[in-house]
C-alpha cells in the first residue's frame, strides 16, 4: 500500500502556504494530521501530485479565548483538545466528542481544522460545530473571510473552500454557564465512524428547555441541524412524548446510506435513538 | 519526484537518509534504518502494530510519510530497554504477566504503553484499556497485556504489583 509519487512542501507561514496551493491549483493538498488523506492516498483513491504540509506553521496551532469565544488553531490535535483544561471548562461537549474520535495514536495527529474542512460526513466535528454555532476562518494568500459552520457543507467532500483557501481556525462562542450537553454516538468498534450520532447543547429554565440545538453526524451526505426537532422540544419538561416526537423530526431530516454500518432504515432508526438519549443526558447536566 | 533529504533523531542517534516523498516512516524505519522491531499489521491506521514514539506522541508509522518526521525525535521499540540494556518496567511486565502469546503486537503494544505512563503514570484498568485502544492484539484477549501495564506502572511507582481480586 505504497502511495502515488507527489511533491512535498512545508511552508512555514499561511500566505505562503496559500499561494503554494494556489500555483500548484488541483493538483495540490494540504496536509494536517494525514490521517484521512494518506489512508485515501494509500488506496489510491487520492493521487495529489503535490502536498503543502501545515505543520511547520507556528499560527495554526492552539487554544486561546478570545472574550465569549474560543479560538482553536486548525493545527491543533484533537490529542492538545483532550489536554486543554480551558475546553474541559467551557466547551466540555468538545472534550466529550474528541474522546470518541477515532483512537489515541489518531487523535495524536488528527486535527479540528482536518477534521471540519475534509467534508466526511463521517467525521464527528461538523455537526458539533454546526450546533455549537461555531464559524470557521478561511484564508487565501490575499484575503481572508468567516464563514458560519452550518453554511460551510455543501456535500460529501463538498464545502465552501475555494482553490487556494485554507481553513485556519474556528471560533466557537461558548455556551451559557450552567447549559447541559451531550454527544452520543453508536459505533461498530472503537475508531469507528458514527452509525449514527447526534449533538445536543440546550438549558433549562424551571424545569423547561430554554434553548436547544441538535445537530446530526453520518445521517446525511453533510453534517445536518435537526431544526425542528430543537424547536419541539422547547418549553418542554423533555416527557416521553415529546422526546418521541423530537425523533420523529429529526429522523425527516436523515438521508443516511446504507452501508457496512446497516441498512437505511436501521440507522434511521438508531439516530432517532441518538437524538433523544443525547437530549436526556444534556437535560440532566443542566444547571 | 525528486528525494528529500531528511534528518531525525532515532532512538538517540541522529539518522539521516534520502526518500521519495511517498515513502512511510514504518518503511523507513524498517527498510532504510533496518530497525525491524517495528511491525506493519494492517497497513491500515486500525492495529498499531507501526506505533513509535514521535515527538512525544504516539503514531501510528504507516500513516506517517517519512518527510513528515523530518527533524522529529523517535524511539521505537528497539529503544526502550533501560540505557545499560537491561528490560525497562514495561518489557519486564510484559514478560512476567505473560502479555503476549505470537508477539506481533507487541512493539506497538509497548511503545504506546509507554506513552500512556508518560502521561498518566497511574491509570486504572479502564485507563489502560482506553489508552491502548488502538493497538489491536488478536491471541491474548488483553488481560495480561493490561496485567502487564499495571506491572510496570506499580515498578514504576515504587509499589508492589497486587492483581485486583477476582
Amino acid at each position: 500500500m505504497i502511495p502515488g509519487p507527489f511533491d512535498y512542501h512545508r511552508p512555514l507561514s499561511v500566505a505562503e502556504a496559500a499561494r503554494l496551493l494556489l500555483t500548484l491549483g488541483n493538483e495540490a493538498r494540504p496536509l494536517a494530521g494525514g490521517h484521512s488523506l494518506i489512508p485515501m492516498m494509500k488506496l489510491r483513491l487520492a493521487t495529489p501530485e503535490h502536498l503543502v504540509d501545515l505543520q511547520g506553521i507556528e499560527s495554526l496551532r492552539g487554544i486561546r479565548r478570545e472574550n465569549s469565544r474560543i479560538v482553536v488553531g486548525a493545527m491543533t490535535t484533537q490529542h492538545d483538545l483532550l489536554a486543554s483544561n480551558e475546553i474541559a471548562t467551557s466547551l466540555p461537549i468538545l472534550h466529550e466528542t474528541a474522546l470518541l474520535i477515532a483512537d489515541p495514536q489518531v487523535r495524536y495527529k488528527g486535527t479540528i481544522g482536518g477534521n471540519v474542512a475534509n467534508g466526511d460526513p463521517g467525521n464527528d466535528m461538523p455537526a458539533l460545530m454546526m450546533t455549537l454555532g461555531a464559524t470557521y476562518r478561511l484564508e487565501g494568500a490575499a484575503d481572508a473571510r468567516e464563514v458560519p459552520a452550518a453554511e460551510f457543507y455543501q456535500g460529501a467532500y463538498f464545502t465552501a473552500l475555494e482553490p487556494g483557501e485554507i481553513l485556519t481556525s474556528v471560533s466557537i462562542p461558548v455556551p451559557l454557564a450552567g447549559h447541559g450537553y451531550a454527544y452520543e454516538k453508536l459505533k461498530r468498534k472503537v475508531g469507528d465512524y458514527a452509525t449514527a450520532a447526534a449533538a445536543v447543547i440546550l438549558t433549562m429554565a424551571g424545569g423547561k428547555v430554554a434553548s436547544c440545538a441538535i445537530g446530526l453526524t453520518n445521517l446525511s451526505e453533510k453534517p445536518l441541524l435537526a431544526t425542528e426537532a430543537a424547536q419541539a422540544v422547547i418549553g418542554t419538561s423533555l416527557d416521553e412524548a415529546t422526546l418521541k416526537k423530537a425523533a420523529a423530526a429529526a429522523q425527516a431530516k436523515m438521508s443516511p446510506a446504507a452501508d457496512a454500518r446497516g441498512p437505511v432504515e436501521y440507522r434511521k432508526h438508531v439516530g432517532g435513538v441518538m437524538v433523544m438519549r443525547a437530549l436526556q443526558r444534556a437535560a440532566g447536566r443542566a444547571a | 519526484m525528486t528525494k528529500t533529504h531528511v534528518k531525525m533523531k532515532v532512538n538517540g542517534a541522529e539518522v539521516e537518509g534520502l526518500v521519495e516523498p511517498r515513502t512511510l516512516l514504518v518503511h523507513f524505519i524498517r527498510e532504510t534504518l533496518q530497525l525491524t522491531g517495528t511491525h506493519i499489521g494492517c497497513e491500515t491506521t486500525h492495529c498499531g502494530a507501526c506505533t513509535v514514539d514521535l515527538d512525544g506522541a504516539s503514531v501510528k508509522s504507516c500513516t506517517v510519510f517519512a518527510v513528515q518526521a523530518n527533524g522529529a525525535d523517535i524511539t521505537t521499540i528497539e529503544g526502550m530497554a533501560n540505557p545499560d540494556g537491561t528490560l525497562s518496567a514495561l518489557q519486564e511486565g510484559f514478560r512476567m504477566m505473560h502479555g503476549l502469546q505470537c508477539g506481533y503486537c507487541t512493539p506497538g503494544m509497548i511503545v504506546r504503553a509507554h506513552r500512556l505512563l508518560q502521561e498518566n503514570p497511574n491509570p486504572d484498568e479502564e485507563e489502560i484499556r482506553f489508552g491502548i485502544s488502538g493497538n489491536l492484539c488478536r491471541c491474548t484477549g488483553y488481560q495480561n497485556i493490561v496485567r502487564a501495564i499495571q506491572y510496570a506502572a506499580a515498578k514504576i511507582n515504587g509499589a508492589q504489583f497486587k492483581e485486583a481480586a477476582e
